[in-house]
């Protein structure tokens, strides 16, 4: 490399700080969506590079739809200790109860849907008037058009055809009352950037994306966790596998990865060899073509 | 770490864009570069197929990858700028996918505005058209760097070398208009695979490189501005905690030039001076840093200093005036207001305008300029003379994408209607 070469992570990196610091400036109360999912955790890891020796100037919103891992949730909590910053969750359980929203019932029920009433709720509450989120363009096809800047109505929805245009690094975060951004620092990383990432600068992340004896079940050619409020098929049975996480979402749309990897390196190998993407293990986005762009119009991450 | 591993961090990051209408190929050769560097994955596939038959398609059809909105996948074409993203051993590869028409001219401008290179294409059958030379013009606007001439379907003009060199002839006198520094033409069958990954086997005539090969070899280094130092401050870091009590770092990142410490800067608009005391990025301290760094920047004094200011060389100062003229492309379906207020986000500076003229109106069909047109309406591009409530700091966009640029928005909506570029 030569003195005035930047790697292409270093690139992304660079990218991501100016993102998050346009944030702190163009927003009253910004929030920063954390699921302890790996991209969450790198756009906080950006957070505090961007704003090093000052604490991180946004408080995480976590939307616990109550199908968490334990491990996930653990793992949370010791980062909001260690940094030492706020954290609110939304519980998706709280507007089950409330009577807001009604639970879906059958094999495949999920609170995937759900969210959203309880995030938009939660931004209302909090007044918050920007949310980060750790989307990247290459997950999916809806999100390859959304901007690093998404303008929300007072409803909280996305209007796909009418996003307002985003060149150079020019951010156009005006808005009127009511109204919120989304904001995704990581747009242009790829999930092997991510992953590279975290080797690069050795991140700590949950031990779920390591290996570990889990005891799974198939269905749909995807396996799941078994868990007190998955029901089994009959046809379905329930054995302890090596397994690991690829994403980590709820444990009901979580697809886990037979894999012995237990360092980044493998990881990284197994991630650069595979052949579908990581969202394919999503039972989430399997219910249409256009799944995902439907749930972000209504205001999803 | 293990070489595969360390290979990849010695990757750099490449930013083209692709202009094409249905017809030119233009899916068919991000697929093929897609698809054979691996980028397309099994699952996408198969959701393609499945789409594709049921649309009673003959063919896999590859613009349902890109094409992701529902209204452009029942319309059947690109309405939007899609991003998409692939990696070859020696770079990464970040594509602004754009619709070609007209119409859409403010989509190429959008994917045109942070790329590195541009990727025109020709149909070897019908030669230099009307939109070639638009997309020749936009890209040449934008200041893209490089630009490579793909001239496509050769396969369907068999192979002939006199074919691509009329084009390539036809291509370079019209070039002499336009403003671009670095310009490469190829011959290529994106259906057929030539000269796109692989070097063709019919076409033995031509002894350049194939397309991909270009794309993984031109170099990119000198394309950001390493000559004037600009650093617009995005926002003030004071922890106020006891261990950094009286830290106070200016946030941003870094335009262009390089800022080393111990330099002696201006800052804008104040005009004071001060030295650099240190350049820190995380909890490391930096001896010197470039663009497009971003990083936290201390001075020896303490002075007042807040987001929008300018930190400059003191031996190199950019323009300043209230008074602009600017090139530019017109967004909104709300036409241009002569006299009309307009907010600005130029760097990480607001202010507000007025536009004072339009000068003229360019046919970017025919690249003449209309001084008799004033009615400037969405896609397009115009040059026009605007004032602005406080001096504004700059350089010519030809000499900084990033100090030369701004956005016009409208103050009741808040929509970004226009974009400009500084002459």
């Amino acid at each position: 490399m030569e003195k005035y070469d930047l790697n292409h992570l270093r690139e992304l990196e660079a990218e991501s700080m100016y993102v998050l610091r346009e944030v702190a400036a163009q927003f009253e109360r910004p929030s920063l969506l954390f699921s302890g999912g790996k991209d969450s955790i790198v756009m906080f890891y950006l957070a505090r590079k961007a704003f090093f020796p000052a604490k991180v100037p946004f408080t995480l919103l976590h939307i616990d739809t109550g199908h968490n891992f334990q491990e996930t949730l653990d793992f949370r909590d010791e980062l909001v200790k260690k940094n030492n910053v706020q954290l609110v969750v939304g519980s998706v359980q709280k507007t089950i109860d409330s009577g807001k929203v009604q639970e879906e019932t059958g094999y495949n029920a999920s609170r995937n849907v759900l969210q959203t009433t309880t995030l938009l709720d939660a931004i209302e509450e909090n007044k918050f008037d920007c949310a980060l989120g750790g989307g990247r363009r290459d997950e999916e096809k809806a999100r390859a058009k959304e901007r690093f800047f998404s303008h929300r109505d007072e409803f909280g929805q996305w209007d796909p055809k009418n996003q307002r245009p985003e060149l150079w690094n020019i951010f156009n975060g005006k808005k009127r009352m009511g109204e919120h951004f989304r904001v995704f620092p990581l747009s242009n990383w790829t999930e092997l950037d991510v992953w590279q990432y975290i080797l690069m600068e050795n991140i700590e992340i949950p031990c779920l994306y390591f290996t570990h004896k889990r005891e799974c079940f198939l269905r749909d050619g995807v396996y799941l966790a078994t868990a007190d409020f998955m029901k089994l098929k009959p046809t379905e049975k329930a054995q302890v596998l090596d397994v690991r996480c690829r994403t980590i979402g709820d444990i009901t749309n979580t697809g886990l990865t037979l894999s012995k990897a237990d360092n980044l390196e493998d990881i990284i190998k197994e991630i650069a060899a595979t052949r579908t993407t990581e969202r394919g293990g999503r039972f989430d986005d399997k219910r249409s073509d256009t799944a995902m762009e439907d749930r972000k119009k209504e205001g999803y991450f | 770490m293990d070489k595969d591993n360390r290979a990849y961090l010695n990757m750099d990051l490449l930013r083209f864009t692709t202009a094409g209408s249905v017809d030119d190929g233009k899916s068919t050769l991000i697929g093929r570069l897609l698809y054979d560097s691996k980028s397309i994955f099994e699952d996408q596939m198969e959701a393609i197929e499945k789409t594709s038959r049921l649309k009673g398609e003959e063919h896999v059809n590859l613009a349902l990858l890109t094409d992701g909105l529902r209204a452009e996948r029942e319309q059947g074409i690109t309405i939007d700028v899609a991003y998409r993203y692939f990696h070859t051993p020696k770079r990464k590869f970040i594509i602004a996918d754009t619709p070609g028409h007209i119409q859409y001219t403010r989509n190429m401008v959008t994917g045109a505005s942070t790329a590195n290179l541009a990727i025109i294409l020709i149909d070897a059958r019908q030669g230099v058209l009307e939109q070639t030379l638009r997309h020749a013009y936009i890209a040449s606007l934008l200041q893209i760097p490089h630009i490579v001439v793909c001239i496509n379907k050769m396969d369907l003009v068999d192979y002939k070398e006199e074919i691509f060199d009329n084009i390539k002839n036809e291509f370079m006198k019209i070039s002499h208009k336009l403003d671009v520094k670095d310009i490469r033409f190829v011959p290529i069958s994106a259906l057929k695979g030539d000269n796109v990954v692989l070097r063709s086997k019919v076409m033995d005539w031509y002894d350049g490189a194939t397309l991909r090969h270009i794309l993984e070899n031109i170099y990119i280094a000198n394309d950001y501005n390493l000559i004037d130092p600009r650093f617009a401050v995005q926002y003030v870091i004071r922890p106020m905690n006891q261990q950094y009590h009286d830290f106070r770092g200016y946030a941003g990142r870094i335009a262009s030039g390089q800022y080393i410490v111990g330099d002696t800067i201006t800052v804008l608009p104040s005009g004071f001076e001060s030295k650099i005391k240190s350049i820190n990025l995380f909890d490391k301290e930096l001896d010197f840093a470039f663009a497009p760094q971003s990083i936290t920047m201390t001075l020896e004094d303490d002075i007042d200093i807040s987001r929008g200011d300018l930190i400059v060389k003191s031996n190199n100062l950019p323009q300043s005036s209230q008074d602009i003229d600017i090139m530019i492309c017109w967004f909104n379906e709300k036409p241009l207001k002569i006299n009309g207020k307009y907010n600005v986000k130029h760097t990480t500076n607001d202010l507000k305008c007025m536009i004072k003229d339009v000068e003229y109106k360019m046919n970017i069909n025919t690249l003449e300029k209309n001084y008799s047109e004033k009615a400037v309406k969405m896609n397009d591009i115009a040059r026009i003379k605007i004032r602005t409530t406080k001096p504004l700091f700059y350089d010519a966009y030809r000499k900084n994408r990033i100090t030369g640029s701004l956005i016009l928005i409208e103050e009741n909506t808040n929509e970004t209607v226009a974009v400009g570029m500084i002459l």
